[in-house]
């Protein structure tokens, strides 16, 4: 008997439909991510060594990129429908590193959705490039992130502060600066 | 008009506003233009705004804005704070609209516990966030009305806000800053004769609604201080992140109660005023409209809060999360434990990030809320719709002349509260 055991059927038979997604359901990862949203804009615009992971989570999705890449991915998802900046700000996770995630918050009034893309910058290099060539309503926003956390907007028209007095020493919003200030 | 170029909408610093005048006064280009300092104690710019301008004669050649005089670090404060604490902080961000602060924060919060909101609470929620939204309406138009010199008008809005007020005080204890939304559902039951008070004055507002047209809508003067002054278009609004009426007066057809609907918006009947004209007068129509719109739903969502039983819950049932009545605090030990570990340790609330949008009289106010699995917020950053449109302000008032200035500060009806935080 000879005969060799027969493969699973899975690996032979033609490809399942895919699943329908519970949309409540968390999914975490690129892989993930890509085989049940791939539908979704803004999954597919950055080079996969741009796109470092994703998740869906809590009915939001969550897409984070290299910084390098933060332009061609705010101009990619603004081709792709999503015309509307609302926000970007950092959280400080220090003393982990990379240190700063930048968090953009990104709407499509066509798609009724909203697209959030993150980046990580580690503490050695506390600059990114700037997106109010994309979308001028960033520069108070990145003016603020650069008064409150030191993040620098490379390409800026002006980065000052805008919260704190000019003359102000460290950047209060930062996990390190006390919550009472320096006395 | 054709959209603006995009480096022109980036608002300049006040040193910039300072050697271009200058600047162009050495080069004789403009000999009589001057630099004047608006704010930040001036009562016509609603808080504490500093606008720097120059001018040549009476037209606006630039203007900076400079903000950060009301930054009393309410994101980092919140930091330090259990999440239930943190809801009395949101209300001192936008002061006019306390509730909408308060339910932008709770729904964030309550979208990383994954908490169900009995719908008593949440048609409750709806009907004050309306009257909110009027009584902030009835603030901008009665200060709006006043900074372009009819006095009249202002009188007979704080009659009515008054009134509301009165109807905050009597659910919550508190005029202004009323914490009356909590993780979870809302705080108390409403008090008796509640329903009938609201009732009154939903049936008086419209006829008021009336009153306040009367004194301005075919008013020349008015119509002459307000027509074709200050235009956005919707492509400059985009480009600016404008948000709620003044993005509405510019033809964007977006209100996020109806598009992106939260706590049970879908269910309520509305219509979204919308105007393509752009300028303040568009911004005037536009607000009246919603003003009207928000008294429709305040009444449905009375009709429904009225139709359910009124032994329903008005808080979600998650004894860790949401304290329990005194009741049974003082007879029963394990509410009496509950209560002790939520006052003295808070809550924990599960690692992740979340986004929650609505629709503030302003516009769209966001809370991104981080948690890193402990019981004090890890990052809460609160998108605020003033912030992004005091960035519309030179695009809007380029090339007009210093009176207008006045005119559309008041349109876009900015809180410094909110602006700095």
């Amino acid at each position: 008997m000879g005969v060799a055991p027969t493969p699973p059927p899975a690996a032979t038979a033609a490809p399942e439909p895919p699943k329908p997604v519970d949309p409540n359901a968390p999914l975490f990862g690129k892989d993930a991510i890509l085989d049940h949203y791939s539908g979704k804009a803004g999954l597919t615009v950055v080079a996969s060594d741009k796109f470092i992971t994703a998740k869906w989570d809590r009915r939001e999705l969550t897409i984070e990129v290299t910084p390098d890449a933060i332009v061609a991915m705010c101009e990619a998802v603004k081709e792709d429908g999503y015309n509307f900046f609302e926000d970007v700000t950092a959280v400080d996770w220090y003393p982990q590193e990379p240190r700063m995630q930048l968090t953009y918050h990104i709407l499509s009034h066509i798609r009724k959705e909203r697209l959030r893309i993150a980046v990580r910058l580690d503490s050695s290099d506390l600059s990114i490039s700037t997106i109010t060539s994309v979308w001028p309503a960033a520069n108070f926003y990145e003016r603020e992130i650069f008064d409150l956390f030191g993040v620098h907007f490379t390409g800026h028209p002006r980065l000052t502060r805008i919260m704190m007095p000019d003359n102000w020493e460290g950047h209060p919003l930062r996990k390190d600066y006390p919550v009472e200030g320096y006395r | 008009m054709a959209p603006v170029a995009a480096p022109d909408m980036l608002i300049p610093g006040v040193e910039d506003v300072v050697a271009d005048a200058q600047s162009h006064g050495t080069a004789g280009t403009g000999e009589h233009s001057m630099v004047l300092n608006m704010g930040p104690q001036h009562p016509s710019t609603h808080g504490v705004l500093r606008l720097v301008l120059e001018i040549d004669g009476e037209a606006i050649v630039s203007l900076a804005s400079d903000i950060g005089y009301l930054h009393t670090g309410i994101e980092k404060t919140c930091e330090a704070k259990f999440y239930q604490q943190v809801v009395p902080l949101t209300d001192r961000i936008d002061y006019l609209c306390p509730m909408t602060n308060n339910l932008a924060y709770c729904l964030a919060v309550e979208k990383l516990l994954e908490l169900e909101i009995p719908e008593r609470a949440q048609v409750l929620r709806v009907l004050l966030n309306e009257l909110t939204r009027i009584q902030s309406h009835l603030v901008w138009l009665g200060t709006h009305a006043m900074d372009i010199g009819a006095l009249t008008v202002f009188l007979y809005c704080f009659r009515e806000r008054e009134e509301l007020l009165r109807i905050f005080e009597a659910i919550s204890g508190q005029r202004m800053m009323t914490s009356y939304f909590r993780i979870g559902g809302v705080s108390l039951e409403p008090p008796i004769g509640f329903a009938e008070w609201v009732q009154r004055f939903l049936i008086a507002m419209p006829a008021r609604i009336d009153q306040y047209e009367d004194l301005l809508t075919g008013n020349p003067i008015w119509m002459g201080r307000i027509k074709n002054v200050g235009f956005l278009s919707a492509a400059d609004a985009i480009a600016l992140g404008v948000t709620g009426p003044p993005a509405r007066a510019s033809g964007i057809d977006w209100d996020l109660r109806r598009d992106m609907p939260y706590s049970g918006y879908e269910k309520f009947e509305f219509a979204v005023p919308v105007s393509t004209d752009g300028d303040v007068w568009a911004r005037y129509i536009v607000r009246i409209q919603e003003m009207r719109e928000s008294v429709k739903i305040c009444q449905q969502a009375l009709d429904m809060f009225l139709s359910m039983p009124s032994s329903g819950r008005i808080v979600a049932d998650a004894p860790k999360i949401v304290l329990p009545n005194r009741e049974q605090m003082k007879t029963q030990m394990e509410s009496l434990i509950h209560h002790f570990k939520i006052v003295t340790e808070g809550f924990a609330v599960p690692a992740g990030e979340v986004y929650q949008a609505v629709e503030s009289p302003r516009g769209e106010m966001g809370y991104y809320v981080v948690s890193d699995g402990t019981a004090k917020p890890y990052r809460v950053h609160m998108r605020n719709p003033s912030f992004a449109t005091l960035q519309s302000l030179e695009t809007m008032c380029k090339g007009r002349l210093l009176a207008d200035v006045v005119a559309v500060i008041g349109s876009i009806d900015i809180v410094l509260g909110e602006i700095d935080r």
